[in-house]
């Protein structure tokens, strides 16, 4: 199944814990084959990736009666991805792995979803902007401040990977 | 946090890294960072931010069972639905020449410069996936894809078929790695393109294929015959080491 994975990652980066996260894809992936006939676009990722977006923001609302997924989870580090073998692992040890992964779950909910559809799915602005639904213009100052921070924690921390 | 003061220039600086402007607005950001240490600053911000994030590799992918019980489907009558969504995002193999040139001469001029060439390589691998964007010349012989980049780029690059081997060519088109305009040719192995990219590293002596993954992708880069190669697919390893050696050895 394409773009499960990409789904996925987006779905984990908001909802902050895995079992959530797959509730969001299953819901996400039935809205998909439900709404695919008025699909007329040329990016199914972009595309699902909305519909995954849309589907947290709702399944958050109805558990928590509010429309931010906040921080609610005590044990984001618990599940990080599982490195596959390769020589990128020897770049940077586990607890750098963990605050980085430690900072990013930290920002806020508005610029840390910009960092992640640009980052690891390196969409457009264009494409960001569909599928949060916001102004252009709005989709570079988050990814800005976004990254401004994450540089900010880093520094801070000190973390390296050389 | 203390905000420094910062450039109006930085989201256009910003855009420029993400690869969102083109040629002449993105030498022109260059020539303002050249002048403006803020913007600098930020550059290396951004360029930092992003090699940790990916040197992290904090991308999630879907457990196991969760693919699973997708795939089996809850009601079957929608699982044709789920197959035709597949299709989507699968290059469209045999796009019109003249589109898909002018979509990747547009493409080739927004490489993420200051990035590794892994994900130079990554990068352009994804783009070409793009519907439509696989390859300029469509064909399975390379005795019309060798001529096609006649005229097109400054060296004859290596057009091997090794069609008898399983992994047929499909076609090539030109890309843009390393500050350089190379050949790029698409291998298929059943339904997984193979991005083949060569340039000439004249002197260069030959060697041992070395193996890179980012992103779920298998890449190889080796130089052979004073050429320089990078191979990358969504194939598993073994397989794509079974392509670089079956190229490697054919004339």
């Amino acid at each position: 199944m394409p773009h499960l994975d990409a789904a996925f990652n987006l779905a984990r980066c908001l909802m902050r814990n895995a079992h959530d996260a797959e509730d969001v894809v299953q819901e996400s992936m039935m809205r998909a084959l439900t709404y695919y006939r008025s699909f007329r676009g040329d990016n199914a990722r972009a595309w699902l990736l909305q519909i995954v977006r849309n589907t947290a923001y709702a399944v958050f609302n109805v558990k928590h009666g509010t429309s931010n997924p906040a921080n609610d989870d005590e044990n984001t580090l618990a599940d990080l991805p599982d490195l596959s073998d390769g020589p990128d692992i020897l770049l940077m040890r586990k607890e750098h792995r963990a605050q980085i992964a430690r900072l990013l779950q930290g920002l806020p909910i508005e610029l840390r979803e910009v960092l992640v559809l640009r980052e690891f799915e390196e969409l457009s602005y264009k494409e960001i902007a569909r599928i949060t639904e916001t102004p252009i213009g709005t989709v570079m100052s988050r990814l800005s401040r976004a990254r401004h921070l994450l540089a900010d924690g880093l520094s801070r921390e000190s973390i390296s990977h050389g | 946090m203390v905000e420094t003061e910062t450039c109006k220039m930085a989201l256009l600086v910003q855009a420029d890294f993400d690869g969102e402007l083109d040629a002449v607005q993105s030498m022109e950001m260059e020539k303002h960072r050249a002048q403006c240490a803020s913007c600098q600053r930020s550059y290396a911000e951004m360029a930092l931010v992003r090699e940790s994030l990916q040197a992290a590799s904090l991308k999630y992918t879907a457990p196991a069972a969760l693919r699973d019980s997708l795939t089996r489907g809850k009601a079957s009558s929608k699982v044709p639905v789920i197959r035709r969504l597949a299709w989507v995002g699968r290059p469209a193999l045999s796009f019109g020449l003249g589109a898909a040139l002018a979509a990747s001469v547009m493409l080739a001029i927004l490489p993420g410069r200051d990035n590794g060439l892994v994900d130079q390589v990554l990068a352009s691998h994804v783009r070409a996936l793009q519907p439509g964007h696989l390859e300029d010349v469509v064909s399975t012989d390379q005795h019309t894809v060798k001529p096609w980049f006649d005229g097109r780029i400054d060296f004859a690059p290596p057009v091997k078929n090794l069609i008898a081997e399983g992994y047929p060519l499909d076609g090539g088109r030109l890309d843009y790695l390393a500050g350089r305009p190379v050949a790029a040719m698409v291998y298929m192995r059943g339904k997984h393109p193979i991005n083949l990219y060569v340039w000439p590293s004249p002197g260069a002596a030959d060697s041992a294929p070395s193996n890179h993954t980012r992103n779920g992708y298998n890449m190889y880069n080796f130089v052979h015959n004073e050429m320089t190669v990078w191979v990358i697919s969504d194939l598993e390893r073994s397989q794509l080491e079974t392509f670089v050696q079956l190229w490697q050895s054919v004339n």
